[in-house]
């Protein structure tokens, strides 16, 4: 599944950032790499962007970005 | 000595810098592409120049804020980096750091927020991490100054020793393997670009663009680099960008898993969740979001600021006449006391007495900025911005631009793409500064007495308007391009301290008055000079027959249809495009009034309907000098010449069509 599938407080796990260019560079640079854990934490008001929490940090993220996010859902 | 500091955005950077720099801090100016790079004295040691750089999560070369710290870093050779990292998420801060190690210059490591972590139950052993990275690591808090001056004698110790971080190898296997080849192959192109080779062999192997023109390598070396890289692609089965990434942030989570110990929860961002949970809420969060808003410009205008602009612009009055009463008994000649009365009193009078009030927007304005607010408004209003072909992003320059337009425009900055940056430049000026409010409180108490708060608001309301209007028109016919990604960090909630926020005030107010002071007070004197002699230099009993009149009557014909072609307005206008706050000191001064009697003689000048035209002109037409400058270093010469006819262009046909339809329909 991808990133954008993930439920609110649902934990998936990293398998394979998909995309090109500068998108990309800057969610491998923000540490979205492959294995890494994160905790989907809100939707914004409108139902688009969204929040995750990973590496001690929470960040945000368009619904459209997040679907270039291959992961599977872990539990924990 | 010169000392570079680099880190992460929201790091506490700037506080660091502030707290190391004293008062003594100033903008410096860089050639290229921009003057942000803030510069400053260490205040213990005068030899000592720090430069706070742009906050970045990578050298890497996308927006223009990696770029200048690139190429800070790489061609104005600082003798030191001070790498400061949030000790709250150590992780994404290390991963800067190791492509800052790779650069061949002396580095210390300071893990910030420190207070927090103790606070949040995390444990860092800073002595094992420095062990790994090889170079000194000092946790401070910079917000309370501790550790600071550690933090100075690590890298001025290590700076005279020129003992950069020794060279070493952060990963093992494929990547380990093509970075050796590559940065052997490369070796003598880095040389002669004077870039360290390992550095240059990570950032091709990633892609890098620049770097690769920099280096000018052959098609042979090319060739071989590109092979190795493949298989190395092949042999790992992830591609070069996610190899380096992947291979930067194991290392990290390796040297973190011994060096950090962290709670099974993260207290600080249990808080957030929970003030999240209502300032993002669904239903809630844009309602939240306006009502901050409107509560900010209430008390800016109806309580606090008000209050005390009409305390000093009474104060400024009365010493105004008291200094004119010392004057006559004196027997000053009355041609000069009308230059310190009706010049200099009434012209910066009229500018310092506003002086509480834009403070008080500009100290509203910097807490939604320093408690993390300003990144959830990003957040909730992505979505509608998108809509007119922005990002949430662009919501702070415009949020900034109530303040002040110049920081507005400095701040597009932090947006990655051209077209949103462009497009945000271009936005910014239809948010009225602060700069403006006088011109709206003045007019509106002389005119619309009764609806003044409506006036006021609605010339907010107007601009935004017009705005959303521009924004959906340019995203048909001009900035037509592609959305950029929107990927930003939302920052744990802070207390703004008081320290910075005073800081903040005191430039701010400083700023003010230094304008009212230089700007306004010239510019009052010139008008003063203009408006009291005609064209043979005597002195005028009327000022219809002064040399402005005569000036100023040459192009008011051309406001003629606005309803307002009289020679003052055009002067005001004039003076306007100086400093917006001058369009009322020219008042004050043309007037010869101060700021409390200033209703009555302006109505000799306006009606109603040619003052609410003059109003809607003043709110679009082009932004002050100092903006405008803004908007050249940022965009060039071009996009600067569109802004003054476009903002001017629009100003003028909105203000002609309200008064003709507001004169035929009576």
């Amino acid at each position: 599944m991808t990133l954008d599938k993930l439920g609110i407080g649902k934990y998936g796990r990293i398998i394979a950032v998909r995309g090109h260019g500068r998108l990309r560079h800057r969610l491998l640079d923000m540490g979205l790499t492959p294995r890494v854990i994160i905790h989907m934490q809100r939707k914004a008001p409108m139902g688009d962007p969204v929040s995750i929490y990973l590496r001690g940090y929470e960040l945000t993220l368009r619904l459209e970005d997040a679907s270039m996010i291959e992961i599977e859902e872990v539990s924990i | 000595m010169i000392l570079a500091l680099a880190g992460n955005q929201n790091s506490g950077k700037t506080t660091l810098f502030n707290q190391l720099t004293g008062s003594n801090q100033r903008v410096g100016n860089f050639p290229g592409v921009t003057v942000d790079v803030k510069e400053g004295i260490y205040r213990a040691d005068k030899s000592i120049k720090i430069v706070d750089l742009p906050g970045i999560y990578s050298l890497s070369p996308y927006s223009s804020e990696e770029i200048l710290t690139r190429d800070f870093l790489i061609n104005k050779h600082p003798d030191g980096i001070i790498n400061i990292i949030d000790g709250t998420s150590l992780e994404r801060g290390l991963y800067l750091s190791m492509q800052l190690l790779l650069l061949n210059i002396p580095m210390v490591i300071a893990i910030n927020m420190m207070d927090e972590v103790y606070a949040n139950g995390i444990v860092i052993k800073t002595d094992v991490l420095s062990e790994f990275l090889k170079v000194p690591i000092i946790p401070i808090s910079a917000n309370k100054n501790e550790g600071t001056t550690d933090l100075m004698q690590a890298i001025t110790g290590l700076v005279s020793n020129r003992c950069s971080p020794p060279k070493q190898d952060f990963c093992s296997g494929a990547v380990h393997r093509t970075l050796h080849a590559t940065a052997h192959i490369l070796e003598d192109h880095a040389q002669r670009a004077n870039v360290p080779a390992s550095f240059a062999a990570v950032k091709i192997i990633e892609g890098d663009e620049p770097m690769m023109k920099d280096l000018a390598l052959g098609k042979n070396e090319k060739d071989m680099i590109e092979h190795g890289i493949v298989e190395m692609e092949n042999e790992l089965v992830l591609d070069r960008m996610a190899a380096i990434a992947d291979m930067r942030y194991q290392y990290i989570e390796d040297i973190c898993k011994k060096a950090v110990v962290r709670p099974k929860v993260d207290k600080h961002h249990a808080k957030t969740i929970k003030i999240d949970n209502i300032l993002t809420h669904k239903i809630l969060g844009i309602p939240i979001f306006l009502s901050i808003m409107f509560f900010i410009f209430w008390l800016t205008f109806g309580v606090i600021g008000s209050f005390l602009s009409d305390l000093l612009s009474g104060a400024i009055d009365a010493l105004a006449i008291i200094v004119s009463k010392g004057l006559t008994s004196f027997g000053i000649n009355p041609v000069v006391e009308s230059l310190v009365i009706d010049g200099v009193f009434a012209g910066v009078g009229s500018v310092l007495s506003f002086v509480p009030t834009i403070i008080v927007l500009f100290f509203l304005l910097s807490l939604l900025e320093d408690s993390g607010y300003m990144a959830r408004v990003a957040f909730i209003m992505d979505k509608l911005l998108r809509k007119i072909g922005l990002s949430g992003k662009s919501i702070v320059p415009m949020l900034i631009g109530f303040g002040c337009t110049v920081p507005a425009i400095m701040a597009t900055r932090t947006l990655t793409s051209d077209r949103d940056k462009k497009m945000t430049v271009f936005l910014t000026p239809f948010m009225s500064c602060s700069a403006k409010l006088p011109i709206y409180a003045v007019f509106a108490m002389a005119f619309f007495t009764q609806y003044r708060a409506l006036v006021m608001i609605a010339m907010y309301l107007i601009g935004i308007l017009l705005a959303v209007v521009a924004a959906l028109i340019s995203k048909k016919f001009v900035f037509k391009g592609n959305p950029i990604p929107f990927v930003m960090e939302l920052p744990n909630y802070r207390l703004p301290t008081v320290k910075n926020t005073m800081l903040l005030l005191w430039e701010k107010t400083k700023d003010f008055i230094t304008r009212a002071f230089t700007i306004i007070f010239i510019a009052s004197i010139v008008i003063w000079f203009l408006n009291k002699f005609d064209i043979r230099f005597n002195v005028v009993q009327d000022s219809q027959d002064s040399i402005l009149a005569v000036i100023g009557s040459l192009i008011a014909p051309v406001f003629t249809p606005l309803g307002f072609g009289n020679w003052m307005a055009s002067t005001a206008l004039i003076t306007g495009f100086m400093a917006k706050e001058a369009v009322v000191s020219t008042f004050a001064v043309l007037l010869s009034t101060g700021m409390e009697n200033m209703s009555v003689p302006l109505a000799t000048v306006f009606s109603p309907v040619s003052a609410f035209s003059f109003l809607l002109f003043t709110l679009l037409y082009t932004p002050c000098v100092a903006a405008v400058a803004a908007v050249k270093r940022e965009l060039g010469t071009k996009s600067m010449f569109v802004v003054v006819l476009l903002q001017t262009g629009l100003a003028y046909t909105i203000a002609l069509v309200f008064y003709q339809l507001a004169m035929f329909l009576g």
